[in-house]
Order: structure tokens, then sequence, then C-alpha cells
């Protein structure tokens, strides 16, 4: 299956990646080669064949509802690119989207 | 009318915050009104490296909310990543459930329709997944403030079946879903502290045909009477369309509660493309069968089987009994101060009537009340055997919220005891009916309606405290 | 020990403008450490059974003091507040951290030239990669500067460079390790690695990290064995006496394994899997394979012709799965909370993309959008859902094998060694090189690469691999091979 430039547009800004117009032809070809090659496992049967549970078939370790002081050896401030009054600062979305609006 | 010629037809995705002291994923605290980014930690930060861990409590409210609204809790259920980007959601996921949730299968009764029967709303499934942080628009110029506190708070989401009808239908579901919930003591389930979240599906459809319309969604209504005016505009917009000949156009839309309009969100559809695939960090969630009959048996009680049970046993009205249990807290103290008394009448009317205005002008909780039901039940014993009189009686309830002392002890403090001794009542009647001659001899010629003005002026004598059932009853054999 | 560490460090050039091992150190520091270390040693002799060792850690496990870059620009400079488990489980056992290495961006790639501070170097030979993506690692062991480095692995990244550095490479049962402080790539593959000059280096070191870790919810609470004693022979002893416990925390020393014999795999089925010596496979690899079978008959084991037929999908199952989880892993890194902020003052969206696209590197946008790819909507079946059976498919291939008798299956780890700087571009190309490797990260089973030959003065890993949590086997196995190949192994 050949993935088109229209494809790797619109994926490109499902993962706010910012691929420029020269770029995209570039990955255009270089996706499409490496999905041809998937293409052999179209031809396995794998009806009925559950999906790896991963090792181990117990359920996911439960934790008490209980704080335990997390361990931070630095503050925020040391690594954030920006804060102000203790919150995260980021630019406005462009369209003052809120999460209503931006699929929350 | 739009309502003759169409249906309304509703579906409600509820989000309700689990009271649990700690997220879902992290030991950091769930506690509200904290300073912006103090309740954080690696894992709820997204830093590079941190890992998941369940809370085992969010699992238990979680599966007590699925059993006490109905649903079938399945042992087995999976975690998924919803996956889209927002400065509020730091792993640029967020962890839910997809097509395996914890629950399906439920329903509510939200009220009786014209033959008498209920009116059931059906829960298509309710899933666990975590909170997204806040983010802040209008704070700083050009830019928003992200505050991480509420990231990963656990929620659960209840999806019912678009089996709700008209607006009011909607709210009645809300208001029943949040009363079971707050029975159920998972959640505080209030709108306005956003422990609980609405959004609704909505279509239009002639009467009688089967097929659904095209439904559009609402979002950003943050009241249940928003939530009734806000589908009762996306529904007459939705018919005034289809009257014209137009089409609905499955979109979403946001409420403007200032303008009583809804408008349409201005994300382009097809960006939500949310990649869910199960999430590999944490194994699936194993409750198992013992646990999930255990959780059942320990349900409290909900909100129905209370009334019942409570006009039952103390012989209250329908009415009655559901102003009682309009929280928890508030049937709670009722009914420990009705059995307590072994009066249930009169156990609402103080109840309803002193206890709720005293708390009003506080906002206290009932819960906190300084009067305790056992020491109202002790003022309802002494105003019912006739040691004080129903007025005395408020004023000793008056004091006793002041001041915490018993309601014998702020009697005797007072001199409110009431006099029921013979002798000295009938001291009193001599000497009003001395002092008032006119009166007096008008009553005794056979006017019985000036009974209640010479009882008035015994108790004004005696101070309030005679007994006016003995007042009355002495004048009536005098009067012959 | 810390001091000589350093001092080979400078001597073969560790540093960004000689092989590029090193991203992060810090001299003075360490040696403060190892100061202090050794005042605590006069007064309490028992500081665990590391003490002082010097250990080299990947830069995609996360450390205090030193940064975490991951060798990408968008993580440059930070420094993590919370360290990874396995390292502090290496200095609660006397170690000392002195230095991240260079790796594959994001732990992507097979060759560390995918760095965004440039290609780490091969000791071996200076014209030639050192494998990936834990290339640093693997050459600050090869070149003498830590006996002991750690590494991780999604897909042979601790064994394909321990194999063209000529030491060992360890990747652990999924779950043996907690990946608490390992930043994610692919989070049902990912497993911490430890790298070794020998076996019984590699062995020491995983015993020192692995166990249940609360912290991680994938982590396994197997007992962990003395993985060292596997080195007489025999199978794990079933349970920790003193003595064994005292040789784990390093009281006691480690009894002395007899020389290699006759009977030292008696009973030990070793199974030759078809698919990994195809004909194309080259010859030199191919011998030095042989020989390694040769070795094993003289010591007892038997060797069994096996197949585990659906090896030949695992690339294409790898190259779906993978990125499809990196994609979702990696949208942390978004400018918002640390890292690189690019902002062009056009509102949120522009901040996002800029950030990320001037942050990741070729290779990781390449994933990262074939990820996003085959998640999306419409091709999640045919190709995630599609790849998740067919890796179950594989994970059964070696279930039966394992099943049926085989103790341990020995291949080749690589299908040639050590190439040039800049000779791969094609990216499937370079795939191609975790041929033999990712089997055992889709199974999630436990394999290891131990030297057993030169060619061309170039290093040739063989590559052991056992049941689910059978640690123990693996090392009994690679311990008497490098035994009975003695010197050979680096010829």
């Amino acid at each position: 299956m050949a993935v088109t430039r229209q494809d790797v547009l619109h994926i490109a800004e499902l993962a706010r990646l910012g691929v420029d117009n020269a770029r995209a032809d570039e990955l255009t070809k270089e996706l499409s080669a490496i999905l041809a090659h998937m293409e052999v496992l179209s031809q396995i049967d794998t009806a009925g064949v559950p999906t790896t549970p991963g090792v181990g078939a117990e359920g996911t370790p439960l934790r008490p509802d209980v704080g335990e002081r997390p361990v931070m050896e630095r503050t925020l401030e040391s690594f954030a690119p920006a804060m102000r009054d203790g919150f995260f600062i980021v630019p406005r979305l462009a369209t003052h989207e809120d999460p209503a609006e931006s699929g929350a | 009318m739009s309502r003759e010629r169409y249906e309304m037809v509703v579906g409600l995705e509820v989000h309700v915050q689990l009271k649990t002291r700690t997220k879902a994923f992290c030991g950091c605290s769930t506690d509200f009104g904290a300073p912006p980014n103090v309740n954080t930690c690696p894992v709820c930060l997204a830093l590079p490296g941190a890992l998941p861990v369940l809370n085992e409590r969010a699992v238990e409210l979680a599966t007590r909310a699925a059993l006490g609204l109905g649903c079938r809790v399945n042992p087995v259920s999976v975690f998924a990543r919803k996956n889209y980007f927002y400065p509020d959601l730091p792993k640029g996921y967020q962890i839910s459930q997809f097509d395996q949730p914890l629950a399906t299968g439920g329903s509510v009764v939200i009220g009786k329709n014209e033959k008498g029967g209920d009116v059931q709303i059906g829960i298509t499934r309710l899933h666990m997944e975590e909170d997204a942080g806040k983010s802040i628009h209008d704070r700083y110029p050009g830019a928003t403030a992200i505050d991480l506190n509420r990231a990963g708070v656990p929620l659960i989401e209840i999806v019912s079946e678009p089996d709700i009808r008209t607006s009011a239908g909607a709210g009645a579901y809300l208001r029943t879903l949040k009363q079971i919930l707050q029975y159920l003591d998972v959640s505080d389930v209030s709108m306005e502290e956003g422990s609980l979240r609405v959004d609704a599906n909505i279509s239009v459809r002639p009467p009688g045909q089967a097929t659904l319309g095209t439904k559009t969604e609402v979002k950003n209504m943050n009241s249940f009477s928003a939530v009734e005016r806000a589908l009762e505009a996306e529904f007459e917009r939705q018919c005034a369309l289809l009257d014209s000949g137009g089409k609905v156009e499955q979109q979403t839309l946001l409420w403007d509660g200032a303008r009583e309009t809804v408008r349409p969100s201005r994300t382009k559809e097809g960006s939500h493309d949310y990649r869910y695939f199960p999430e590999p960090d944490l194994r699936p969630l194993i409750v198992d069968e013992k646990w999930i009959s255990d959780a059942r048996k320990h349900l409290p009680e909900l909100p129905e089987a209370r009334k019942q049970r409570l006009a039952q046993e103390f012989g209250i009205s329908h009415v009655e009994v559901e102003q009682l249990t309009a929280t928890p807290a508030l049937s709670d103290y009722f009914e420990a101060v009705a059995r307590a008394s072994g009066d249930g009448k009169s156990a609402y009317n103080w109840v309803m009537g002193e206890v709720l205005a005293a708390l009003r002008p506080s906002g206290g909780d009932i819960a906190h009340f300084r009067v305790r039901p056992a020491d109202l039940a002790e003022l309802l014993n002494l105003v019912r055997d006739g040691t004080i009189s129903h007025t005395a009686g408020k004023r000793v309830f008056g004091q006793m919220v002041e001041t915490g002392k018993q309601a014998a002890q702020v009697a005797a403090d007072e001199g409110l005891l009431q006099v029921g001794d013979e002798g000295a009542i009938a001291t009193w009647v001599d000497e009003v009916l001395s002092e008032h001659p006119e009166e007096a001899t008008r009553y005794l010629a056979g006017e019985k309606k000036l009974q209640g003005v010479l009882v008035g002026f015994v108790m004004k004598k005696s101070k309030g405290r005679a007994d006016p059932k003995r007042v009355n009853q002495l004048l009536s054999t005098r009067g012959g | 020990m810390i001091r000589a560490s350093f001092q080979r460090a400078r001597e073969i050039g560790a540093g960004a403008d000689g092989l590029n091992i090193f991203l992060h150190s810090d001299e003075s520091a360490s040696l403060e450490e190892a100061d202090a270390m050794k005042r605590h040693l006069e007064s309490a002799p028992d500081a665990g059974v590391l003490a002082g060792v010097p250990v080299a850690i990947k830069d995609n496990i996360a450390s205090l003091g030193l940064p975490t870059t991951c060798a990408s620009r968008i993580l440059a400079g930070y420094v993590s507040p919370f360290e990874a488990t396995a390292i502090t489980r290496l200095r609660a056992n006397g170690a000392l951290i002195v230095a991240k290495t260079n790796m594959d961006e994001f732990a992507m790639g097979s060759s560390t030239e995918n760095s965004a501070y440039g290609p780490t170097r091969n000791p071996h030979d200076v014209r030639c990669v050192p494998g990936g993506s834990s290339g640093g690692s693997a050459a600050a062991v090869a070149a003498g500067i830590t006996p002991i480095a750690l590494g991780s692995e999604t897909g042979g990244s601790v064994r394909q460079p321990a194999a063209f550095c000529g030491v060992v490479g360890v990747k652990p049962t999924y779950g043996r390790v907690s990946r608490y402080g390992l930043v994610a790539f692919a989070s049902s593959l990912d497993q911490i690695g430890v790298l070794g000059r020998t076996v019984e280096d590699a062995a020491l070191g995983l015993e020192t990290i692995a166990g249940f870790d609360k912290l991680d919810s994938t982590s396994s609470d197997a007992k962990v064995p003395i993985y060292r004693l596997s080195a007489l022979g025999g199978p794990a002893p079933e349970t920790r006496s003193p003595d064994t416990e005292a040789i784990r925390l390093g009281r006691s020393p480690v009894p002395l394994a007899p020389s290699p014999g006759a009977t030292t795999l008696r009973g030990v089925i070793i199974g030759k899997p078809k698919e990994y010596f195809p004909d194309s496979l080259d010859a030199s690899t191919k011998d030095l394979c042989e020989r390694a079978f040769d070795r094993f008959r003289s010591l007892g084991a038997t060797i069994r012709n096996i197949s585990l037929p659906r090896s030949p999908l695992a690339i294409p199952v790898y190259y779906i799965l993978a990125p499809a989880e990196a994609s979702s892993n990696l949208a942390r890194f978004d400018g918002v909370r640390y890292g690189l902020r690019v902002d062009p003052g056009k509102g949120l969206k522009a901040m996002y993309e800029a950030t990320r696209s001037q942050g990741f590197g070729p290779e990781v946008t390449r994933r990262v959008l074939l990820g996003t790819y085959v998640l999306s909507a419409g091709y999640y079946d045919a190709y995630y859902k599609k790849a998740q059976a067919v890796r179950t498919l594989i994970t059964d291939d070696f279930r039966s094998v394992f099943a049926s008798g085989v103790h341990a299956i020995f291949t080749p780890t690589t299908p040639t060694p050590a190439f040039q700087v800049g000779a791969i571009s094609d990216p499937y190309e370079m795939y191609l090189n975790d041929i033999f490797t990712v089997t055992a990260n889709l199974a999630g089973v436990p394999a290891m690469s131990v030297p057993i030959g030169r060619v061309r003065r170039l290093p040739v890993g063989g590559q052991i691999i056992t049941a689910h949590f059978d640690e123990f086997t693996m090392f009994r196995v690679a311990y008497a091979l490098e035994a009975a190949l003695g010197a050979e192994a680096h010829q």
C-alpha cells in the first residue's frame, strides 16, 4: 500500500512534526518503501490468534491509595522552558481552542 | 411546533472524579486548591522514564459506581492510550479504556411515565480514565498557563444509551445519577467544582422512525439547567434545519451560556484521530468474581431503596421523603433523629424547618452540624411529653445551636420547663378570669371562640411556661 | 579504579574529538565520590558487591547529576530530577557512575550514527561503527574504560553492539529489570541490558539490577538467582542459603568454576535454528559459529537442528510495533514542561511543530511518522493488530522449541561484522542488522551475545537464547563457551 504525499502531510500534522514540502516528498518515498516490506504480513493467517498479553498473565499490580513523597531532586523551574507564578506557560493556541474543541 | 414533527433523541456522557486521596497512576495528592503544580511528580509530569501504577481505591470506587448503576462489571478490562496533543495533557496521550471497558449495560430510573411505569435510561458503559490538567487562557496576555495538579486524577466516564427524549429528562437523568453517586460515596459530584462534567449527543427524527438522525455533540455546559437549555436550543436548530430542507452535519458545538446559543467548535473534523491502542505500560485490569460479589454485598443503600424504607418505617409522605433524601447526609441525620425520638413526623418538621434554617446562613454541612441527632431527639421528646411547649422548644433549639448545650440543660437554665401542675395552672386561670372579667363572662356564657384569647392571657401570665393543653382542658371544664 | 578509568578514557579518546564514547562525565565529581567511598570502606568494609566499580550508563537512562539527553537535541542539557531504579540498585551496591554514553537518538538505530552529537567509533577499528543503539556503552567496555556498562534493548541494541565491539551483551527477559527511568521507546519491548568485559561481569551486573520494582507495572516478581553460580555448571540452586546470600552480596567469593571439560554441558540440548543460518550468511561468521558448535559438542552438549519458522517475519512485525509505540511515547517531547522549546511566535501549534521538527533527527522523525501512520484510522487493523498477532506466532515458535526439550538456542548475533561509518544509508537495509536479534525482543525471551572470534580483526558475536526467566541456563552456556574458546574468542 503506497503512502501518498497527502497522507504524509496529514500524519505529520497528527504527530505535530512540521514537515516542510521538500522533506514531505522524500518521506513519502521512504515510508512507501518501508511499508512495502510489511506487505508480507497480510498473507499470514492469523485467524483466532490472540494478541500477545506480554510475559506473565497476571493482572496489573495495584498500589494502595497513599501518598508517598515523590522523589524530585530538582525543582520544576530547573528544567521548565517557561514558568510564571508556578504555572507552565505556553503560547496561546492561534484559534484559542479549549479542550472542548480539541477533542478532550 | 417542533415537538410535534420531531422527536429529540439524547445520550449523555458524564465524567466523574473519584474521591481518592491520590491520583490514578501516582501517589500525588488529589487535594483541591493547592498552588499550581505542587501536586506533581515524574509520573504525572510525564518526565522521560516515568511509568504509571494503578490506584487500588480508584478501582474500588469505579466498581462500586458500576454496581450501583446496575452495570455488569467485566472481570478483565484493558487500558488504552487516547493520543492527542494538548498542553494540559502531559504525556500527549490520556490513559483511558477503549474496547474493553470496566463495565457495561446498566440503567437508572428517572421518573414515572403517564401510565405509571418507570422511565428507564440505559447505561451503555462505564470506564476508568485519568483527568487532564487545567489550561488557563486569560491570566497572561498571549499565553496559556498550565496547572498539572489535576492531571492524573482518576475519573469514570459514564455513557448513557440515547434513551433520553426531553431536555427535562436529561435534567432528571443528571440529578438521579448525581444522587446515586453521592449515596455510593464515590465522588463529590459537583459541577461547580468540576468533579462532574457533562457532554451531550443529540439528534432528531420524525416520531415513530426507528433509525436515528445524524447526531451532533454539545459541550461546555456547566450546570444541569444549562444542559437542558442547550439541548432545547440545539433541538430547535436541528428541526429548523430539516424543515428548511437542509441536512444535519455531524459536528461539535459549544454552548454559549451568555448568548444562550450553540456555536460550532473551530476544530477541523478529521483531526480527532485518537489512534487508540492497548496501554503497554499496564497489564489488563483483573477484578475477580469474589471481589465483585463482595462489593455488591457491601454496596451502600441506594436512594430509591432508602426513600421507600424511610417512608415505610417512619410514616412520612412521598413528597417529604424526597426532600429528606436530597443528600445522604441529610437523610442520615433525619433517620437518626427519627429513630432516637420515635417520631418521624416531628423529626421531619424540625429537620426541614429549624435545622435547615439554622444551617442556611453559614452554608454549613449537616454532617458537622453542632446539634447532633441524639440531642435534637432529646428536645423533640421534651416537647412531645409536654415538659416544654413547642414555642419554648424553638427557643431552646436556638440556644442549643449557639451554645452547644443539651436540651434539658438549656430548658432548665432558661426556666422554660413547662408547668403541668394542676394547682399552678388553676391559679393562673383564676387570676386571668378575674383580671379580664368581660371576656371571662362572655366565655363562661358560651362564647367558645374566646377560649384562645384566654389561653393566650394565661400563657403570658405564666411567661410561656404553662402547658397550653392543660390550660385548654381546665378552661373547657370551667366553661362547662 | 575511578582514576584508572578516566585515565584510560583519556588515552583512548573517549571524548567528542576522539571516539565520542562519552556524552557527559564529570571527572572531579566522580573522583570525589570515589574518595568518599574509600573513606566509607575504611569504616564499613561491606559497601556492596560492586564497591568502587566504575560503570558507564547509556544516555537514555535517567541519572541524577549527569544529564540524560537520549543523544537528542530535544533533551539537550536536560538533567533528570529522579534516577532510574537500575541505577539506584547499582549505586546501592557501591558502583560509581562515571559517564553517560553516546547512542542512536532515542535508541532508534543500529550504528550510533543517528546521534545528534556525532557517531561513536569502534575501538577495534575507528573507521567502523560500534553498532547501536548502545554503541557508546559497548565501546566503553571494549576500550577498557569500565568493566560494566548499562545499555538498553528494544530490537537488539545491546547484543548487536556487543557483537561489533567484542564484548558480552545481555538482554534480560522482558520484565526482569525495571524500566522505571528508562526513557521509553517501545514499552512492550524495552529492557535495560548489561554489557561486560566477561560473562562474569555481565552476570554480576544483571544480578544487581534485576528484580521486582513497584514503580514498574510490567516488572516481574520472579526470584533473581545468583547468575554467577551458573559458571559451576548444573541447574540453578533451588533455595537461597546463607552461603549463596553471602556470594550475592559480595561478602564471599564465587566458588571457582572448574575448567571446561567433556561433561560441563552434559545433558544440555542446544538448538541450531535453520532460519538463522541462511545460505547468504557471511562465510566467516558461519565458520566461527560452527567452531562454537564444535566446542559445545566437546563440552558434552547435544546439538539439535530446529526451526523457528516465523522468524523471517520479525523485521516487518518489529518495524510496525516499535514505531507505533514510539510515536506515542515521544509525544511528551513537546517543549511544554522540559527540554528544547522553539517558539516562532505563531501560537501553540507552531511551537509544537518547530520544537519537534528541530529537536528530532531524521530517523526519529521517520519512525514517529511510520508509527503514527500504522495506528491511524483505517490502518490499525491491517498493520498494528496484524503485527501483534504475528508477534504471538513468533513467540509460540520459541515456546514450542523450549517445550520440546531444547535448553538453549545458538545463532550468530549479526549477519556481518561492524560496517564502516556512512556505509549504509538505506533505512531498511540498516534495519536488517537486527534480523537475528529482534525475535528475542518480540518474544520477550532472554538473549545474550558473547565474542566468538574475529573476521579481518573485527569482532564477531554468537547469540545464546533461552526460555523466559531462564537466564541461569543462558549464562551457564555462555560461561562454558567463553572458557572453552579462551583467547580464540578475540582472535
